[in-house]
Protein backbone atom coordinates (compact mmCIF):
# COMPACT_ATOMS: atom_id res chain seq x y z
CA UNK A 1 0.00 0.00 0.00
CA UNK A 2 3.01 2.31 -0.06
CA UNK A 3 2.99 2.76 -3.81
CA UNK A 4 3.65 6.41 -4.66
CA UNK A 5 0.26 6.81 -6.34
CA UNK A 6 -1.55 5.73 -3.20
CA UNK A 7 0.22 8.20 -0.92
CA UNK A 8 -1.39 11.52 -0.07
CA UNK A 9 0.51 14.66 -1.07
CA UNK A 10 2.39 16.04 1.99
CA UNK A 11 0.23 19.17 2.12
CA UNK A 12 -3.02 17.17 2.29
CA UNK A 13 -1.54 14.97 4.96
CA UNK A 14 -0.46 17.92 7.09
CA UNK A 15 -3.84 19.56 6.68
CA UNK A 16 -5.72 16.41 7.71
CA UNK A 17 -3.55 15.92 10.79
CA UNK A 18 -3.88 19.60 11.76
CA UNK A 19 -7.66 19.45 11.41
CA UNK A 20 -7.86 16.32 13.57
CA UNK A 21 -5.60 17.77 16.27
CA UNK A 22 -7.49 21.06 16.30
CA UNK A 23 -10.82 19.30 16.57
CA UNK A 24 -9.64 17.14 19.46
CA UNK A 25 -8.17 20.18 21.19
CA UNK A 26 -11.32 22.28 20.92
CA UNK A 27 -13.86 19.54 21.56
CA UNK A 28 -12.03 17.46 24.18
CA UNK A 29 -8.96 19.09 25.69
CA UNK A 30 -10.40 22.58 26.14
CA UNK A 31 -13.44 21.45 28.19
CA UNK A 32 -11.24 19.11 30.19
CA UNK A 33 -8.83 21.93 30.96
CA UNK A 34 -11.72 24.26 31.81
CA UNK A 35 -13.15 21.83 34.36
CA UNK A 36 -9.81 21.43 36.13
CA UNK A 37 -9.02 25.16 36.03
CA UNK A 38 -12.41 26.15 37.43
CA UNK A 39 -12.20 23.46 40.11
CA UNK A 40 -8.83 24.77 41.32
CA UNK A 41 -9.58 28.46 40.81
CA UNK A 42 -9.52 29.19 44.55
CA UNK A 43 -6.70 26.81 45.35
CA UNK A 44 -6.55 23.17 46.25
CA UNK A 45 -7.74 23.78 49.82
CA UNK A 46 -11.01 25.15 48.49
CA UNK A 47 -11.18 22.15 46.16
CA UNK A 48 -10.63 19.76 49.05
CA UNK A 49 -13.19 21.54 51.24
CA UNK A 50 -15.77 21.37 48.44
CA UNK A 51 -15.18 17.67 47.86
CA UNK A 52 -15.14 16.90 51.58
CA UNK A 53 -18.36 18.77 52.30
CA UNK A 54 -20.99 16.33 53.76
CA UNK A 55 -23.44 16.58 50.82
CA UNK A 56 -20.62 16.07 48.32
CA UNK A 57 -19.35 13.08 50.29
CA UNK A 58 -22.85 11.64 50.42
CA UNK A 59 -23.17 12.04 46.66
CA UNK A 60 -19.82 10.28 46.12
CA UNK A 61 -20.87 7.44 48.39
CA UNK A 62 -24.25 7.13 46.64
CA UNK A 63 -22.61 7.07 43.20
CA UNK A 64 -20.21 4.36 44.33
CA UNK A 65 -23.06 2.28 45.79
CA UNK A 66 -25.17 2.59 42.63
CA UNK A 67 -22.20 1.57 40.46
CA UNK A 68 -21.22 -1.25 42.82
CA UNK A 69 -24.69 -2.76 42.42
CA UNK A 70 -25.45 -2.09 38.77
CA UNK A 71 -22.05 -2.85 37.18
CA UNK A 72 -21.72 -6.44 38.49
CA UNK A 73 -25.39 -7.14 37.68
CA UNK A 74 -25.04 -5.84 34.13
CA UNK A 75 -21.75 -7.69 33.71
CA UNK A 76 -23.34 -11.02 34.58
CA UNK A 77 -26.52 -10.36 32.55
CA UNK A 78 -24.57 -8.94 29.60
CA UNK A 79 -22.29 -11.94 29.62
CA UNK A 80 -25.24 -14.33 29.73
CA UNK A 81 -27.00 -12.51 26.89
CA UNK A 82 -23.87 -12.41 24.73
CA UNK A 83 -23.21 -16.09 25.41
CA UNK A 84 -26.75 -17.05 24.41
CA UNK A 85 -26.66 -14.94 21.25
CA UNK A 86 -23.18 -15.92 20.11
CA UNK A 87 -23.16 -19.62 20.89
CA UNK A 88 -26.72 -20.77 20.27
CA UNK A 89 -29.27 -20.53 17.50
CA UNK A 90 -32.81 -19.81 18.57
CA UNK A 91 -35.96 -18.12 17.42
CA UNK A 92 -36.17 -14.40 18.13
CA UNK A 93 -32.40 -13.88 18.28
CA UNK A 94 -32.54 -10.74 16.13
CA UNK A 95 -35.31 -9.35 18.31
CA UNK A 96 -33.22 -9.97 21.42
CA UNK A 97 -30.25 -8.13 19.92
CA UNK A 98 -32.49 -5.18 19.05
CA UNK A 99 -33.90 -5.17 22.59
CA UNK A 100 -30.42 -5.12 24.11
CA UNK A 101 -29.62 -2.02 22.08
CA UNK A 102 -32.88 -0.32 23.03
CA UNK A 103 -31.44 1.72 25.93
CA UNK A 104 -28.98 3.32 23.49
CA UNK A 105 -31.74 4.65 21.27
CA UNK A 106 -34.13 5.74 24.03
CA UNK A 107 -33.60 9.16 25.55
CA UNK A 108 -32.31 8.74 29.13
CA UNK A 109 -35.11 10.97 30.39
CA UNK A 110 -37.64 8.54 28.98
CA UNK A 111 -35.74 5.66 30.57
CA UNK A 112 -36.17 7.37 33.93
CA UNK A 113 -39.80 8.29 33.32
CA UNK A 114 -40.66 4.66 32.58
CA UNK A 115 -39.73 3.74 36.13
CA UNK A 116 -41.69 6.66 37.58
CA UNK A 117 -44.66 5.45 35.56
CA UNK A 118 -44.24 1.94 36.95
CA UNK A 119 -43.23 2.55 40.56
CA UNK A 120 -44.08 6.21 41.27
CA UNK A 121 -46.86 7.23 43.64
CA UNK A 122 -49.28 7.55 40.70
CA UNK A 123 -47.70 4.63 38.82
CA UNK A 124 -48.98 1.13 38.11
CA UNK A 125 -47.48 -0.42 41.22
CA UNK A 126 -47.47 2.81 43.26
CA UNK A 127 -50.45 2.11 45.56
CA UNK A 128 -49.28 -1.44 46.30
CA UNK A 129 -45.75 -0.25 47.06
CA UNK A 130 -47.08 2.50 49.31
CA UNK A 131 -49.29 0.07 51.16
CA UNK A 132 -46.24 -2.10 51.87
CA UNK A 133 -44.00 0.89 52.68
CA UNK A 134 -41.52 0.11 49.89
CA UNK A 135 -39.68 3.09 48.41
CA UNK A 136 -38.34 2.79 44.88
CA UNK A 137 -38.72 6.17 43.26
CA UNK A 138 -36.83 8.99 45.01
CA UNK A 139 -34.72 6.30 46.71
CA UNK A 140 -31.75 4.02 46.06
CA UNK A 141 -33.70 1.23 44.28
CA UNK A 142 -34.99 3.71 41.68
CA UNK A 143 -31.48 5.07 41.07
CA UNK A 144 -30.15 1.54 40.63
CA UNK A 145 -33.01 0.54 38.30
CA UNK A 146 -32.54 3.58 36.08
CA UNK A 147 -28.78 3.03 35.97
CA UNK A 148 -29.22 -0.67 35.19
CA UNK A 149 -31.51 0.17 32.30
CA UNK A 150 -29.24 2.79 30.79
CA UNK A 151 -25.99 0.82 31.14
CA UNK A 152 -27.27 -2.63 30.16
CA UNK A 153 -25.98 -2.66 26.56
CA UNK A 154 -22.31 -1.89 27.31
CA UNK A 155 -21.06 -5.34 28.26
CA UNK A 156 -23.34 -7.28 25.92
CA UNK A 157 -22.58 -5.10 22.91
CA UNK A 158 -18.86 -5.41 23.51
CA UNK A 159 -19.04 -9.20 23.73
CA UNK A 160 -21.56 -10.24 21.07
CA UNK A 161 -19.37 -9.53 18.00
CA UNK A 162 -16.29 -10.88 19.78
CA UNK A 163 -17.91 -14.14 20.84
CA UNK A 164 -19.64 -14.58 17.49
CA UNK A 165 -16.34 -14.22 15.63
CA UNK A 166 -14.65 -16.71 17.95
CA UNK A 167 -17.25 -19.36 17.20
CA UNK A 168 -17.82 -22.53 19.17
CA UNK A 169 -14.77 -24.62 18.30
CA UNK A 170 -12.81 -23.87 21.49
CA UNK A 171 -15.79 -24.74 23.67
CA UNK A 172 -16.45 -27.91 21.71
CA UNK A 173 -12.79 -28.88 22.04
CA UNK A 174 -13.02 -28.41 25.80
CA UNK A 175 -16.18 -30.53 25.97
CA UNK A 176 -14.61 -33.39 23.97
CA UNK A 177 -11.62 -33.20 26.32
CA UNK A 178 -13.91 -33.95 29.23
CA UNK A 179 -14.53 -30.51 30.70
CA UNK A 180 -17.88 -29.72 32.30
CA UNK A 181 -19.91 -26.68 31.28
CA UNK A 182 -18.53 -24.62 34.17
CA UNK A 183 -14.96 -25.69 33.55
CA UNK A 184 -15.35 -24.77 29.89
CA UNK A 185 -16.69 -21.35 30.84
CA UNK A 186 -14.00 -20.52 33.40
CA UNK A 187 -11.01 -22.02 31.62
CA UNK A 188 -11.78 -21.41 27.96
CA UNK A 189 -14.61 -18.95 27.30
CA UNK A 190 -13.73 -16.34 29.92
CA UNK A 191 -9.98 -16.16 29.09
CA UNK A 192 -10.89 -15.82 25.42
CA UNK A 193 -13.07 -12.77 26.04
CA UNK A 194 -11.35 -11.20 29.06
CA UNK A 195 -10.14 -8.02 27.33
CA UNK A 196 -13.46 -7.37 25.65
CA UNK A 197 -15.22 -8.05 28.92
CA UNK A 198 -12.94 -5.76 30.88
CA UNK A 199 -13.38 -3.00 28.35
CA UNK A 200 -17.16 -3.42 28.50
CA UNK A 201 -17.09 -3.29 32.30
CA UNK A 202 -14.97 -0.12 32.29
CA UNK A 203 -17.34 1.62 29.88
CA UNK A 204 -20.35 0.37 31.82
CA UNK A 205 -18.84 1.70 35.05
CA UNK A 206 -17.97 5.08 33.55
CA UNK A 207 -21.55 5.49 32.36
CA UNK A 208 -23.07 4.17 35.59
CA UNK A 209 -21.18 6.81 37.56
CA UNK A 210 -21.72 9.57 35.04
CA UNK A 211 -25.37 9.03 34.08
CA UNK A 212 -27.47 12.15 34.53
CA UNK A 213 -30.78 12.08 32.62
CA UNK A 214 -32.43 8.87 33.74
CA UNK A 215 -31.15 9.19 37.29
CA UNK A 216 -32.30 12.80 37.48
CA UNK A 217 -35.92 11.79 36.86
CA UNK A 218 -36.08 9.14 39.57
CA UNK A 219 -33.84 10.80 42.15
CA UNK A 220 -35.98 13.55 43.66
CA UNK A 221 -32.80 15.62 44.17
CA UNK A 222 -32.63 15.36 47.94
CA UNK A 223 -29.17 16.65 48.86
CA UNK A 224 -27.13 14.31 50.99
CA UNK A 225 -29.64 11.54 50.31
CA UNK A 226 -30.57 10.90 46.68
CA UNK A 227 -28.19 13.14 44.77
CA UNK A 228 -25.53 11.24 42.88
CA UNK A 229 -22.39 13.08 41.79
CA UNK A 230 -23.71 14.37 38.44
CA UNK A 231 -26.89 15.58 40.16
CA UNK A 232 -24.84 17.21 42.91
CA UNK A 233 -22.85 19.06 40.24
CA UNK A 234 -26.05 20.44 38.79
CA UNK A 235 -27.42 21.42 42.21
CA UNK A 236 -24.23 23.27 43.16
CA UNK A 237 -24.08 24.97 39.78
CA UNK A 238 -27.64 26.20 40.17
CA UNK A 239 -26.60 27.64 43.55
CA UNK A 240 -23.89 29.64 41.73
CA UNK A 241 -21.35 27.70 43.83
CA UNK A 242 -19.07 27.25 40.83
CA UNK A 243 -15.93 26.14 42.62
CA UNK A 244 -17.79 23.39 44.45
CA UNK A 245 -19.66 22.36 41.29
CA UNK A 246 -16.47 22.10 39.30
CA UNK A 247 -14.69 20.36 42.17
CA UNK A 248 -17.20 17.51 42.10
CA UNK A 249 -17.18 17.62 38.30
CA UNK A 250 -13.40 17.30 38.36
CA UNK A 251 -13.77 14.04 40.27
CA UNK A 252 -16.02 12.70 37.50
CA UNK A 253 -13.48 13.88 34.94
CA UNK A 254 -10.77 12.11 36.89
CA UNK A 255 -12.85 8.95 36.71
CA UNK A 256 -12.92 9.23 32.93
CA UNK A 257 -9.16 9.70 32.82
CA UNK A 258 -8.60 6.74 35.14
CA UNK A 259 -10.87 4.60 32.95
CA UNK A 260 -8.93 5.60 29.87
CA UNK A 261 -5.57 5.00 31.52
CA UNK A 262 -6.62 1.60 32.85
CA UNK A 263 -7.84 0.55 29.44
CA UNK A 264 -4.65 1.69 27.71
CA UNK A 265 -2.47 0.09 30.38
CA UNK A 266 -4.33 -3.19 30.00
CA UNK A 267 -3.97 -3.13 26.26
CA UNK A 268 -0.28 -2.31 26.55
CA UNK A 269 0.43 -4.95 29.18
CA UNK A 270 -1.26 -7.69 27.20
CA UNK A 271 -0.31 -6.47 23.75
CA UNK A 272 1.50 -9.76 22.95
CA UNK A 273 -1.53 -11.85 23.76
CA UNK A 274 -3.86 -9.48 21.95
CA UNK A 275 -1.63 -9.64 18.88
CA UNK A 276 -1.30 -13.41 19.23
CA UNK A 277 -5.03 -13.87 18.92
CA UNK A 278 -5.12 -12.27 15.50
CA UNK B 1 -13.26 -50.17 20.16
CA UNK B 2 -15.85 -51.12 17.58
CA UNK B 3 -18.44 -48.57 16.48
CA UNK B 4 -21.93 -49.23 15.21
CA UNK B 5 -24.22 -46.60 13.72
CA UNK B 6 -27.84 -47.72 13.34
CA UNK B 7 -30.35 -45.85 11.18
CA UNK B 8 -29.16 -42.41 12.25
CA UNK B 9 -31.02 -39.38 10.87
CA UNK B 10 -30.43 -35.70 11.51
CA UNK B 11 -31.70 -32.53 9.90
CA UNK B 12 -30.85 -28.87 10.35
CA UNK B 13 -33.82 -26.50 10.30
CA UNK B 14 -35.26 -27.64 6.98
CA UNK B 15 -32.79 -29.68 5.02
CA UNK B 16 -31.81 -33.23 6.00
CA UNK B 17 -28.12 -33.60 6.83
CA UNK B 18 -28.19 -37.35 7.39
CA UNK B 19 -30.90 -39.73 6.26
CA UNK B 20 -31.02 -43.21 7.80
CA UNK B 21 -27.29 -43.88 7.89
CA UNK B 22 -25.97 -47.21 9.16
CA UNK B 23 -22.41 -48.49 9.31
CA UNK B 24 -20.25 -50.79 11.40
CA UNK B 25 -16.57 -50.13 12.08
CA UNK B 26 -14.36 -52.85 13.51
CA UNK B 27 -12.01 -52.38 16.45
CA UNK B 28 -8.70 -50.96 15.25
CA UNK B 29 -9.96 -49.84 11.85
CA UNK B 30 -8.92 -46.59 10.18
CA UNK B 31 -11.94 -45.24 8.32
CA UNK B 32 -12.33 -42.21 6.09
CA UNK B 33 -15.65 -40.40 5.67
CA UNK B 34 -15.40 -39.02 2.15
CA UNK B 35 -17.78 -36.82 0.22
CA UNK B 36 -18.44 -33.40 -1.27
CA UNK B 37 -19.31 -30.51 1.04
CA UNK B 38 -22.84 -30.77 2.38
CA UNK B 39 -22.80 -34.57 2.10
CA UNK B 40 -23.22 -34.99 5.86
CA UNK B 41 -19.78 -36.42 6.63
CA UNK B 42 -18.93 -33.85 9.28
CA UNK B 43 -22.39 -34.19 10.81
CA UNK B 44 -21.86 -37.94 11.12
CA UNK B 45 -18.48 -37.39 12.79
CA UNK B 46 -19.98 -34.85 15.19
CA UNK B 47 -22.75 -37.29 16.08
CA UNK B 48 -20.09 -39.89 16.92
CA UNK B 49 -18.40 -37.29 19.13
CA UNK B 50 -21.64 -36.29 20.87
CA UNK B 51 -21.43 -32.71 19.60
CA UNK B 52 -24.71 -33.31 17.74
CA UNK B 53 -27.60 -35.53 18.82
CA UNK B 54 -29.36 -37.56 16.11
CA UNK B 55 -33.12 -37.23 15.76
CA UNK B 56 -33.47 -40.98 15.40
CA UNK B 57 -31.24 -44.01 15.38
CA UNK B 58 -28.57 -45.25 17.74
CA UNK B 59 -24.79 -45.12 18.15
CA UNK B 60 -22.94 -47.97 19.86
CA UNK B 61 -19.34 -47.95 21.09
CA UNK B 62 -18.58 -51.64 21.69
CA UNK B 63 -21.57 -52.92 23.71
CA UNK B 64 -22.45 -49.46 25.09
CA UNK B 65 -25.28 -47.33 23.70
CA UNK B 66 -23.77 -43.84 23.66
CA UNK B 67 -26.47 -42.08 21.62
CA UNK B 68 -27.40 -39.75 24.51
CA UNK B 69 -23.98 -39.60 26.19
CA UNK B 70 -22.17 -36.28 26.49
CA UNK B 71 -18.89 -35.83 24.57
CA UNK B 72 -17.00 -35.81 27.87
CA UNK B 73 -18.02 -39.34 28.83
CA UNK B 74 -17.56 -41.05 25.47
CA UNK B 75 -13.85 -41.77 25.72
CA UNK B 76 -13.05 -40.13 22.42
CA UNK B 77 -10.39 -37.77 21.16
CA UNK B 78 -11.47 -35.11 18.66
CA UNK B 79 -9.24 -33.12 16.32
CA UNK B 80 -10.66 -30.00 14.69
CA UNK B 81 -9.88 -28.67 11.23
CA UNK B 82 -8.65 -25.34 12.56
CA UNK B 83 -7.00 -26.96 15.61
CA UNK B 84 -9.11 -25.11 18.21
CA UNK B 85 -6.08 -24.82 20.46
CA UNK B 86 -6.54 -22.60 23.50
CA UNK B 87 -4.61 -19.47 22.59
CA UNK B 88 -4.05 -18.30 26.17
CA UNK B 89 -2.43 -21.58 27.21
CA UNK B 90 1.01 -22.93 26.39
CA UNK B 91 1.40 -26.12 24.38
CA UNK B 92 1.95 -28.08 27.61
CA UNK B 93 -1.16 -26.53 29.21
CA UNK B 94 -3.18 -27.34 26.11
CA UNK B 95 -2.09 -30.97 26.20
CA UNK B 96 -2.70 -31.25 29.94
CA UNK B 97 -6.19 -29.69 29.72
CA UNK B 98 -8.04 -33.00 29.50
CA UNK B 99 -6.15 -34.32 32.54
CA UNK B 100 -6.51 -31.18 34.66
CA UNK B 101 -10.29 -31.02 34.30
CA UNK B 102 -10.69 -34.55 35.68
CA UNK B 103 -12.33 -35.05 39.07
CA UNK B 104 -9.81 -34.73 41.86
CA UNK B 105 -10.10 -38.41 42.70
CA UNK B 106 -9.26 -39.50 39.14
CA UNK B 107 -6.76 -36.78 38.32
CA UNK B 108 -3.13 -37.84 37.90
CA UNK B 109 -0.55 -36.20 40.14
CA UNK B 110 1.24 -33.06 39.00
CA UNK B 111 4.33 -35.12 38.27
CA UNK B 112 2.40 -37.77 36.33
CA UNK B 113 0.80 -35.03 34.21
CA UNK B 114 4.24 -33.58 33.50
CA UNK B 115 5.53 -36.97 32.38
CA UNK B 116 2.46 -37.55 30.23
CA UNK B 117 3.00 -34.17 28.50
CA UNK B 118 6.60 -35.11 27.64
CA UNK B 119 5.49 -38.53 26.42
CA UNK B 120 2.84 -37.03 24.14
CA UNK B 121 5.18 -34.33 22.79
CA UNK B 122 7.60 -37.14 21.97
CA UNK B 123 4.80 -39.09 20.27
CA UNK B 124 3.87 -36.20 17.96
CA UNK B 125 7.55 -35.35 17.42
CA UNK B 126 7.55 -31.95 19.08
CA UNK B 127 9.83 -32.57 22.08
CA UNK B 128 10.81 -29.47 24.01
CA UNK B 129 8.07 -27.20 22.62
CA UNK B 130 5.85 -27.42 25.70
CA UNK B 131 6.56 -23.82 26.73
CA UNK B 132 5.52 -22.22 23.45
CA UNK B 133 2.17 -20.63 22.73
CA UNK B 134 0.09 -21.92 19.80
CA UNK B 135 0.57 -18.61 17.96
CA UNK B 136 4.32 -19.31 17.89
CA UNK B 137 3.88 -22.59 15.99
CA UNK B 138 3.40 -23.45 12.31
CA UNK B 139 0.13 -24.95 11.09
CA UNK B 140 1.54 -28.47 11.01
CA UNK B 141 2.95 -28.11 14.52
CA UNK B 142 -0.37 -26.80 15.80
CA UNK B 143 -2.21 -29.79 14.41
CA UNK B 144 0.33 -32.08 16.08
CA UNK B 145 -0.34 -30.34 19.39
CA UNK B 146 -4.08 -30.74 18.82
CA UNK B 147 -3.49 -34.44 18.20
CA UNK B 148 -1.41 -34.80 21.38
CA UNK B 149 -4.10 -32.97 23.34
CA UNK B 150 -6.81 -35.26 21.98
CA UNK B 151 -4.77 -38.34 22.98
CA UNK B 152 -3.96 -37.20 26.53
CA UNK B 153 -6.75 -39.16 28.21
CA UNK B 154 -6.01 -42.33 26.28
CA UNK B 155 -9.15 -42.40 24.16
CA UNK B 156 -9.93 -45.63 22.36
CA UNK B 157 -11.55 -43.77 19.49
CA UNK B 158 -9.97 -40.88 17.60
CA UNK B 159 -12.19 -38.61 15.49
CA UNK B 160 -10.65 -36.09 13.09
CA UNK B 161 -12.55 -33.40 11.16
CA UNK B 162 -10.60 -32.53 7.99
CA UNK B 163 -7.37 -32.70 10.01
CA UNK B 164 -5.13 -31.76 7.09
CA UNK B 165 -7.52 -29.33 5.44
CA UNK B 166 -5.66 -26.16 6.43
CA UNK B 167 -2.14 -27.43 5.66
CA UNK B 168 0.08 -27.37 2.57
CA UNK B 169 0.91 -30.52 0.60
CA UNK B 170 4.28 -31.38 2.11
CA UNK B 171 3.17 -30.92 5.72
CA UNK B 172 0.06 -32.89 4.87
CA UNK B 173 2.07 -35.94 3.78
CA UNK B 174 4.29 -35.82 6.87
CA UNK B 175 1.33 -35.53 9.16
CA UNK B 176 -0.57 -38.29 7.37
CA UNK B 177 2.32 -40.72 7.94
CA UNK B 178 2.65 -39.63 11.55
CA UNK B 179 -1.08 -40.12 12.12
CA UNK B 180 -1.10 -43.59 10.55
CA UNK B 181 1.82 -44.62 12.74
CA UNK B 182 0.20 -43.30 15.91
CA UNK B 183 -3.03 -45.05 15.01
CA UNK B 184 -1.19 -48.37 14.57
CA UNK B 185 1.05 -47.99 17.63
CA UNK B 186 -1.78 -47.07 20.00
CA UNK B 187 -4.24 -49.51 18.37
CA UNK B 188 -6.87 -46.83 18.08
CA UNK B 189 -10.08 -46.92 16.12
CA UNK B 190 -9.87 -43.78 14.00
CA UNK B 191 -12.34 -41.99 11.76
CA UNK B 192 -11.45 -38.93 9.77
CA UNK B 193 -13.43 -36.66 7.49
CA UNK B 194 -12.04 -35.50 4.16
CA UNK B 195 -13.16 -34.28 0.77
CA UNK B 196 -9.90 -35.39 -0.86
CA UNK B 197 -10.27 -38.92 -2.25
CA UNK B 198 -6.55 -39.44 -2.69
CA UNK B 199 -6.04 -38.76 0.98
CA UNK B 200 -8.87 -41.10 1.92
CA UNK B 201 -7.55 -43.90 -0.27
CA UNK B 202 -3.91 -43.68 0.81
CA UNK B 203 -4.60 -43.44 4.52
CA UNK B 204 -7.75 -45.42 5.35
CA UNK B 205 -8.45 -49.14 5.66
CA UNK B 206 -12.00 -48.54 4.49
CA UNK B 207 -13.71 -45.53 2.98
CA UNK B 208 -17.34 -44.49 3.44
CA UNK B 209 -18.48 -42.34 0.54
CA UNK B 210 -21.33 -40.01 1.43
CA UNK B 211 -23.65 -38.00 -0.76
CA UNK B 212 -26.75 -36.00 0.26
CA UNK B 213 -26.73 -37.49 3.75
CA UNK B 214 -26.55 -41.11 2.61
CA UNK B 215 -23.75 -43.63 2.32
CA UNK B 216 -23.22 -44.51 -1.35
CA UNK B 217 -20.55 -47.11 -0.70
CA UNK B 218 -18.54 -48.33 2.30
CA UNK B 219 -15.65 -50.56 1.29
CA UNK B 220 -11.90 -50.91 0.95
CA UNK B 221 -10.24 -48.43 -1.42
CA UNK B 222 -9.45 -51.08 -4.04
CA UNK B 223 -13.04 -52.28 -4.14
CA UNK B 224 -14.42 -48.75 -4.51
CA UNK B 225 -11.98 -48.07 -7.34
CA UNK B 226 -12.75 -51.28 -9.21
CA UNK B 227 -16.40 -51.74 -8.40
CA UNK B 228 -18.02 -48.35 -7.81
CA UNK B 229 -21.46 -48.95 -6.34
CA UNK B 230 -23.22 -46.11 -8.14
CA UNK B 231 -22.76 -43.56 -10.93
CA UNK B 232 -22.14 -40.94 -8.22
CA UNK B 233 -19.16 -42.89 -6.89
CA UNK B 234 -17.50 -43.21 -10.29
CA UNK B 235 -18.19 -39.55 -11.05
CA UNK B 236 -16.76 -38.42 -7.69
CA UNK B 237 -13.53 -40.37 -8.20
CA UNK B 238 -12.78 -38.85 -11.58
Amino acid sequence: MTAAGLREPPATKALLIAAAVLYVAVMLLLPLGAVLTEALRKGWQAWLAAVWQPDARASIRLTLIVAAISVPLNTVCGLAAAWAIAKFDFRGKTALIALIELPFSVSPVVSGLVFVLLFGAQGWFGPWLQAHDIHIIFALPGLVLATLFVTFPFVARQLIPLMTSQGRADEEAALTLGASGWQTFWRVTLPNIRFGLLYGVLLCNARAMGEFGAVSVVSGHIRGETNTMPLQVEALYNDYDFVAAFAVASLLTLLALVTLTLKSALEWKHRDQIAARH
Amino acid sequence: MSIKVEHVSKSFSAYPALGDVSLTIADGEFVALLGPSGSGKTTLLRILAGLEVPESGKVWFGKRDVTRDKPASRGIGFVFQHYALFGHMTVAQNIAFGLRVMKRSDRPSRQAIGERIDELLELVQLPGLGGRYPSQLSGGQRQRVALARALARNPRILLLDEPFGALDAKVRRELRDALRKIHDDLRLTSIFVTHDHEEAFTLADRVALLNHGRIEQFAQPAEILHQPASPFVSAFLE
